[in-house]
This record gives C-alpha cells, structure tokens and sequence, in this order.
C-alpha cells in the first residue's frame, strides 16, 4: 500500500511535465491539442531508443525534447498554414506519430524498420546514473534507519527518485511560470484570449500558435522519456488515453487549488498529476480490478473530476445565500430593537 | 501621411449575394488630420478603416503609410504603427490578463517581443503615470484581471493601448456606439485629449453626428461604398447637423436613414 502510494507521488512528478503541456495548450493557448499521445512516445522512444544505441542518457533526454517540439510545431503547421481545424490537426499528427514512433525504435533493431517496444533493463539511464551517485551518499540508510527506529514499519526503497522528480519538476515549474510573464510569454497568453486583439499589437499569431504547441509537445515527450527510463522500456502503447490522463491531472488541479494566478494553476496542475496518480494506484488496488481497467478507471476519475465542481460550486453558493440572508436578518433585529430601545 | 488611393473591395463578387462594398474610394489624410467618418449603415466605412488595418485586403487600389506601400503588408505587421480602438469593448483587451500585462502587450507593439519580462519597475511606472491620466482610478488596479473592467473602463484601456505608442495612424470604429451616454462623453473627450497630445494622424468612425462634428478637423461622408461628401477644415467649423442633412439630401436626391444615427447628442 505504502510503496504503491509513493511510486504514485514519484511518477505523478514525471507526469506533471506532461500535465503542464497539455494545461499550456488547452488552458493558456485555447488550442485543444491531441498531439499529446504521439508525442509522449516520440519522447519515450527517442530516449530509449537513443539509449540502446549508445547515447548518453541526458543527451538521448534533449533530443527526445526536441522531437516532441518538432511533432507539436507540425501541429501548429497543420493548423496554421494548411486552416485545418486544431482537434482535426492534433488528431492528425497523433496518428503520424504511431508510425514514426514504430520507426523511431525500429532504428535500435537491423533486421526490420519499426519495433513496438525497446526494454532499458540494463541499460544506464538517467536514474541509474543517478542512483549510483545517490547511493554513495548513505542517505538513504540514515532516514531509513532513523523512521525504522520511530516505528516506522513501511519505509520506501530509496528517497532519491522522488527528491530529484520533484526539484526537477520545481525549477521546470519556475522557468514555465517566468515565461509566461516575459513579452513572448504575454503574447502566448493573449493569443489564446483574444486573437483579434494581440494581432491588433503586431504580433503574428501563427507563430506563437506554432510556438506555444512545439512547447507543449517537448514538455510532453520530456515527461515520456523520463518514464521510459523510470520504468526501463518505451512501449508504442504508452501513450493511449495520454490526452485525457493529463487533462484529467489539469481539471484536478485546478478545482481543488483554483486558478486565480499562473503561478497558482501551475502549482495546481502538478499537484493535480499527484493526485491522480494516486487515486489510480488506490482504485487498482481493490479486488475485482484488473490493470486493464485502468483506461475505465481514468475516464470515471475525469468525469468525476468535472462534475464534482460544479455541485460544489452549487453548494458554496447556497451557503453564501443563506450567509447573507442571515446577516440581513439580524441586522434588521438590531435595528428593531433599536427603535424599540428609543421607544 | 495615409493614402488611400483608388481602393474598391466587392464582396462574394459574382454570387447573388454580390456586395459592392468600396467603390473608388480616395483619401489622403495629413499628419495630424483628424477626419470623422459618417454614413449610413452599410456604407463601408468599416471596410475602409478594414483596408487601412490589413484586416481586409483590397480587389484593387493602394495604402500608403508614412510614403510607404503597405498595400501587401499583413495585418500583425501593420499594426506596429497603427493603433485601433474597436466597437465592442471585449475586442481591445485580453480578459483573462492582468491590466499591466495588456498594457505590457500594447507597450511592446512596436519593438521585437523578447524574452525580456514583460512588466518590469520601470515600465510599471510609466503604465501607473498614463492611467493616472484617464482618472477612472485603474492606477490602483493594476493587477486587477481586465475581465472584470466595465465596458466604459475597458475601452478606456483600449484607448490608452492604441495611443500610448504614438502609432502613425490611430483607427477608431464607433468605438463609443457600445456605451451609455455618459461613458460614452467620458470616452469622447479622453479621444480628444490623448488625440491632441501625440497630434495622432486619426480616422473616426461615428454614428452620434454631435461627435463627428465637435471632434477633428476633417469630415467625410459615405454612402454605398463612395465617399459623398468631403469637408475641410475651415467649412467643419461652421458645420451643423442640419446643414449636414440637406446637403445629403441634395447629393443623394433622397433622406439620410441610418437606423443608429444619433441626430442629437
Ligand atoms: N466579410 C464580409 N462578407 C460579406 N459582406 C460584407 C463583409 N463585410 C462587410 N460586408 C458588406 O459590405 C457592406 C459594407 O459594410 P461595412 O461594415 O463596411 O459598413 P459600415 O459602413 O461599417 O456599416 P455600419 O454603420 O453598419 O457599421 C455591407 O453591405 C456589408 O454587409
Ligand atoms: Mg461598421
């Protein structure tokens, strides 16, 4: 129970790369980008691919990033230059990248083009590399040691991952939420607002479109060549329902944090990819389900995501109702009794 | 300054829904003319200030800015030297944004958008001193998100971004026809105001016929995608409503109608 919680809260800060790509789009852009499922791949399989061949992990990391850049600023292309309509275009390129990704790991392989799956069981990546770092430390054995003589019975295997996730995950977080503040940041956010009105202050609105979407896409396959490498292997499958995973990781986010600033959602955004995470580890973890309900189980959590706000909304605003009633009610007994007082 | 030479644009040219919408429209505007538009609805003088923006690109004609062809220049490029206020209030502002940051985006519209922060000490002065001048208190409000402003706030803003970089050419379409009549003079003179101070090279777009004559130094009148009716400087002067009336009369041989026209102010 315990280990499952953490591997959650540990892949729930790899997924949040990809949970701020699809915010970044659908939330900043107002462009709904189905690119995300391709594009998850090509960064897994780029990695992993790349890996096998002999690349170093962290260079086999940046070129994975720039593949999914490439991928989403296709989208834009489609969308832009050829007026396709933004899901047509995501859809478009999701189904491209299917076959490109095949190709992608089939370069690992001589005797055929594509491959639909690499596995990285023993091959070095950026965990492993990590680990033998980390491990040297000792620091494990001390927290480890010290909870054990707290009576703690269920300690994880190594604090390191999900440290190193979530600093990574912070400093992508600062870097994100300062962009969106610089004057190309601006424009981005106000290309999804208002077309009209930043074409009306120069700005050429395909190119932050094709911009904002290549951004996007290499937050996305960041976030896959990372759990590539932290489950050790690329699967052509990875990427099914990916959209709605990180959609369901946005609308999380944002109806428990709210959304009254960037730096706020952004905050919202990751914590709502944790907390998925562990709502489907939990939900796994009953009987009758099988880890072929997962995709069910996403889809109920997303519902579920998007129709318990509203009746709360209904509810808070009732309360305030009956708040405000309250108030004008005794108010009005104040100044009864008042003028009785004067009487 | 602005040339606007021989532009025509039909619509959905050989349909049955067969739009002339600019006929042979000509009009040069000096620097620092202020020319009021009027005309009935349907005349195209949208379309006109649409041909000067890039928004809309002419079947035949030329604009020229600054003694520069822009007629193929597009619209996001265009707009690096000239500033436009439109009708609706939503249509200026970005909602969702703070009113530092739309001020930041309107800032930066003649420069190259860097990845420098968009609104830093310094500029947070200088956008803090320009609200100052439109006195409707949004200096205090700088981080307030623009979604919440009132139609007569908003367009106040937008102003304000249209001016405040002293664009070659300022474009306003019946930018106050959206506001009750007291925003609407609030709107009317702060145009006046921050008009005179840069001696912007502006064309107004006007139902109210008050407004067309109290404002600027020039006057035209279309109808049916002419222009029918040319005023200058010294005739505007003594210009009224009334005279303004018959001399459609004579011209077009029948009654001005314009369903919005605002004979009184
Ligand atoms: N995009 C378009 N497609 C087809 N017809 C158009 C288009 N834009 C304008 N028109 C037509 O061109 C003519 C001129 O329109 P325009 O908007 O310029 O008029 P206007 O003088 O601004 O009128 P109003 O006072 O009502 O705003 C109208 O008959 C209009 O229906
Ligand atoms: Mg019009």
């Amino acid at each position: 129970m315990f280990s499952a919680i953490f591997g959650s809260v540990e892949q729930g800060f790899i997924y949040a790369l990809m949970a701020l790509g699809v915010y970044l789009t659908f939330r900043v852009l107002d462009f709904p980008d189905l690119t995300v499922d391709g594009s998850f791949v090509t960064g897994a399989g780029t990695a992993a691919a790349m890996i096998v061949l002999g690349y170093h992990p962290a260079i086999a990391t940046v070129v994975a990033i720039l593949a999914g850049f490439l991928a989403g600023c296709m989208t834009g292309l489609l969308h832009t230059k050829g007026k396709i309509n933004p899901l047509l275009s995501g859809i478009l390129m999701m189904i491209a990248l299917y076959s490109i990704n095949l190709r992608i790991m089939g370069f690992t392989v001589e005797n055929s083009v594509g491959r639909p799956n690499i596995p990285l069981m023993n091959s070095e990546t950026l965990f492993s590399q990590f680990y033998s770092w980390w491990g040297s430390l000792g620091i494990d054995e001390s927290i480890n040691g010290f909870l054990t003589s707290l009576g703690i019975q269920y300690v994880p295997k190594t604090w390191g991952t999900v440290l190193i996730v979530a600093i990574l995950i912070i400093i992508i977080k600062l870097v994100f939420d300062w962009f969106l503040k610089t004057e190309v940041g601006l424009a981005i956010r106000a290309t999804g607002d208002n077309k009209k009105m930043i074409r009306s202050f120069s700005a050429n609105t395909d190119i932050l479109v094709i911009l904002g979407l290549g951004l996007s896409n290499a937050l996305v396959a960041f976030s896959g060549a990372l759990i590539a490498q932290y489950t050790k292997a690329a699967d052509i499958g990875l990427g099914i329902g990916m959209i709605v995973i990180g959609l369901a990781s946005v609308i999380i986010g944002e109806a428990i944090f709210g959304t009254k600033t960037i730096v706020r959602t952004t905050l919202a955004v990751i914590a709502g990819a944790i907390i998925y995470r562990i709502v489907l580890a939990l939900a796994l973890r009953v009987e009758i389900m099988d880890p072929g309900d997962m995709k069910l189980i996403t889809a109920v959590i997303v519902i579920i995501a998007l129709i318990l706000p509203q009746y709360f909304e209904k509810r808070r605003e009732k309360s305030r109702k009956v708040k405000r009633h309250a108030l004008r009610e005794s108010k009005r007994l104040i100044k009864s009794k008042e003028s009785e007082n004067l009487a | 300054m602005l040339k606007i030479n021989n532009i025509n644009k039909i619509f959905n040219e050989g349909t049955a829904d067969e739009k002339i919408a600019l006929d042979q429209i000509n009009l040069h505007l000096n620097i620092g003319d202020f020319v009021t538009v009027i005309g009935s609805n349907g005349a195209g003088k949208s379309t006109m200030l649409n041909m000067v923006s890039g928004a809309l690109s002419p079947d035949f004609g030329q604009i020229m800015i600054d003694g520069n062809d822009v007629t193929k220049l597009p619209e996001f490029k265009r707009s690096r030297f000239i500033g436009r206020v439109f009708q609706d209030p939503m249509s200026g502002t970005a909602p969702t944004m703070t009113i530092e940051e739309n001020l930041a985006i309107a800032y930066s519209r003649n420069k190259k958008r860097s990845l420098k922060v968009g609104v830093d000490k310094q500029r947070k002065e200088f956008f803090l001193h320009s609200l100052e001048s439109l006195h409707l208190n949004l200096e205090n409000r700088l981080n307030a998100k623009v979604g919440l402003l009132s139609g007569g706030e908003r367009q106040a803003l937008s102003l304000l971004m249209a001016t405040f970089t002293k664009p070659s050419i300022l474009l306003l379409d019946e930018h106050t026809a959206a506001l009750d009549p007291s925003r609407a003079e609030l709107i009317t003179n702060l145009t006046e105001k921050l008009v005179k101070k840069d001696n912007l090279t502006t064309l107004m777009v006007t139902h109210n016929m008050q407004q067309a004559l109290d404002l600027g130094n020039r006057l035209i009148m279309m109808d049916k995608g002419q222009i029918i009716l040319e005023v200058e400087e010294k005739e505007k002067k003594n210009l009224t409503i009334e005279k303004l009336m018959e001399e459609f009369q004579r011209i077009r041989g029948e009654k001005f109608t314009s369903d919005r026209a605002l004979l009184t102010s």
